[in-house]
């Protein structure tokens, strides 16, 4: 089989530079005047120039991850954020008004509940299924997928999903496991057999139901596109948008969960790794897909499973790093800037992670020393991060201010950095939130 | 054939380890024998993680092999050799109301059994109430609280406010802990220590422990 994903394409500098004149141009934008327009351009530019590291950005651009702060910010509940997309407008209108962040994050991970509802998702608890009203939807760990399944991922991954993984997440599209496997229809006796199952009244129930949450989804879409029009239109780019994930976490957060993959190490190795390789080309269309439809050119890839402490650093160079290091170089091809967020710590994994092209990445850091990821991946790609939560939640002003502070003088030095959160900011006191944007807009300005 | 069952358990061979428990129970060796030796093992899995060498998959898959041998094990115990060692101390756990995650809490809970603890997991989403009912009931030296979320660590505080309203703050030490978690949490929630990793939680029930015997 061909070796892929391994070395830069030769045209990968040139497709990057058609993708941020893409995001650059603000084509679509609804702006409200041409001081907006010009607002707009100048704030991609100081990600543009981060990220590139070619030249210093004339200021570091102030980009907290927002998280679900705007839905507590705006005296909301995440069950209204979640029920009702107008209230879950207003909220983060409000938030971007009165904070203007350089970039803002688009709620897209405040996912429509009735949606949910509608297909009995059973991978989460959210407001007012599991959790209370007032408190977001957390995971709900377990193995949805068994240890002697993996052959089944490896040889069909989209069949499996369909007809197994499906129909164990989402109670309404529990029919969908008679559904055919779709390679072997290719002559034509192979017509009828293969559309039995579309006559099964349960499963016309399922197609029903997936009809009726498309079109929930399409109402909560159109929401979000007024939305993300009424902000970036006042000169606002998102953050990031479109989403892919890490092989490895793609496995280990939702199919396996962190228990059986840790096991799996060692009782599976060869299925794990196996598996890992055979969703890679997955994740990099998703990713690139996602982005074309949110007009954007940075997807926003989480971090679980890889951070200090989970596992070894040799675990972390057989299991983790190979596929999502095979991620990062395929949308790399395909003009894309990987966001990556390593959540937790990632002191013990900066020599292997800088093992990436110069200027393609912004590697997003939570708890890990900046002084540090400065020093070694900073060489290579533009960082990002990672005032703590802890801080935003329980600290006065006072240290916030003295937090950022320190943060650009270590990691802001000579460009290549974005200033954010080290995680979303549900939980912290607005003022400190107020202090954190201000203070650092005006004293990351480069001399 | 005791030796190598620790050494196959502590290097991950579980089916090796399966193999030599099961002869080992057929051979008419003591099952308490055979879990004391699991128990070896894991004690050193453990000193390996606190040592940076071992980590979650180690950790995991030594419990569950520990889990697997008692289960065979168990037919084969007679009643008057189950007797029970002494507790080192008394810890009561949990996740705090609006968490459910676990993961973490539950590493504390393995590495404290592992030392001698004598632990009561409340489990995840514990709401103020159990916390205060289980000091009551059980009166722990040590009570551990944690949280991944931010959103939680306003129930951690209120966990604790309640505590401290039932009259029982003085009659337990409280450590907190979790991903949401560090030292500017402890003094907002007003626990009296906070422990950065499973090891430290170990280390603060020790030392809680040892202080409450003088």
């Amino acid at each position: 089989m061909k070796e892929r994903f391994f070395e830069v394409a030769s045209d990968a500098d040139e497709k990057q530079e058609q993708q941020f004149d893409t995001w650059l141009s603000g084509k679509g934008i609804p702006f409200v005047n041409t001081d907006a327009e010009e607002a707009y351009k100048d704030r991609v530019m100081l990600i543009k120039d981060a990220i590139q590291l070619k030249k210093q950005p004339s200021r570091i651009a102030i980009c907290p991850s927002a998280g679900h702060f705007p839905v507590q910010y705006g005296g909301i509940s995440m069950y209204d954020a979640m029920y009702d997309y107008d209230a879950l407008s207003q909220a983060w209108k409000k938030y971007c008004d009165d904070f203007t962040p350089d970039a803002y994050n688009a709620p897209t991970t405040v996912v429509p509940g009735s949606v949910l509802d509608i297909l009995v998702f059973k991978l989460c608890r959210w407001p007012g299924h599991g959790v209370s009203e007032k408190n977001g939807y957390q995971y709900v760990e377990k193995a949805y997928m068994k240890a002697d399944e993996y052959q089944d991922l490896i040889d069909d991954p989209t069949g499996f999903f369909m007809n197994t993984y499906f129909p164990r997440i989402f109670g309404a599209l529990k029919p969908l496991q008679k559904m055919p496997l779709l390679p072997p229809v290719n002559e034509i006796p192979c017509i009828p057999p293969a559309l039995f199952p579309f006559g099964d009244k349960e499963i016309q129930a399922a197609f029903s139901n997936l009809a009726k949450a498309g079109q929930e989804t399409v109402r909560w879409r159109d929401a979000l596109r007024r939305l993300n029009g009424s902000i970036m239109g006042m000169g606002y780019p998102a953050f990031s948008g479109g989403f892919t994930k890490a092989p490895f976490d793609v496995i280990g957060d939702t199919l396996r969960g962190t228990r059986e993959v840790m096991m799996d190490m060692y009782r599976h190795p060869d299925e794990l790794l196996e598996a890992c390789e055979r969703i890679t080309p997955f994740m990099i269309k998703s990713g690139v897909a996602s982005c074309k439809a949110a007009g954007h050119i940075m997807p926003f890839i989480p971090l679980h499973k890889g951070a200090d402490g989970f596992m070894s650093d040799e675990q972390f160079q057989t299991f983790y790093w190979p596929t999502l290091r095979k991620v990062i170089i395929g949308l790399i091809n395909e003009g894309i800037v990987p966001q990556l967020l390593a959540e937790g710590g990632y002191n013990q994994r900066l020599d292997v992670i800088s093992d990436i092209p110069k200027g393609k990445v912004v590697w997003w850091f939570d708890l890990t020393d900046m002084a540090r990821a400065k020093k070694t991946v900073g060489r290579v790609a533009c960082i990002a991060g990672n005032v703590p939560l802890s801080l935003l939640c329980t600290a006065t002003p006072e240290d916030v201010k003295a937090y950022c502070k320190d943060l650009i003088d270590v990691a802001g030095k000579d460009g290549g950095f974005i200033f954010s959160t080290g995680a979303g900011m549900q939980g912290a006191k607005p003022e400190n939130v107020k202090v954190m944007i201000e203070f650092s807009k005006d004293y990351g300005i480069y001399q | 054939m005791p030796d190598d069952l620790v050494d196959a358990m502590v290097k991950m061979r579980e089916a090796e380890a399966m193999e030599l428990a099961q002869k080992m129970l057929d051979a008419g060796e003591d099952p308490l024998q055979v879990l004391e030796r699991c128990r070896e093992a894991l004690e050193i899995v453990g000193k390996q993680f606190e040592a940076g060498k071992y980590f979650l998959p180690e950790l995991i898959l030594s419990g569950e092999m520990l889990k697997r041998i008692s289960k065979i094990a168990k037919p084969y115990m007679r009643k008057e050799s189950d007797k029970k060692t002494e507790a080192k101390g008394t810890v009561i756990i949990g996740s705090v109301k609006g968490d459910i995650h676990d993961i973490g809490k539950d590493i504390v809970v393995f590495l404290l059994d592992i030392n001698g603890f004598e632990v009561h997991d409340l489990g995840v989403d514990v709401p103020a109430e159990k916390f205060v009912e289980a000091i009551s009931q059980i009166q722990p030296a040590v009570v551990g609280m944690s949280a991944l979320l931010t959103t939680a660590l306003e129930s951690m505080k209120n966990t604790i406010d309640a505590i401290k309203n039932a009259g029982l703050r003085d009659r337990v030490k409280i450590m907190v802990g979790g991903g949401a978690v560090d030292e500017k949490v402890r003094k907002y929630a007003d626990a009296d220590a906070y422990g950065p990793d499973a090891v430290a939680a170990v280390n603060l029930s020790k030392q809680w422990v040892e202080e409450k015997s003088y």
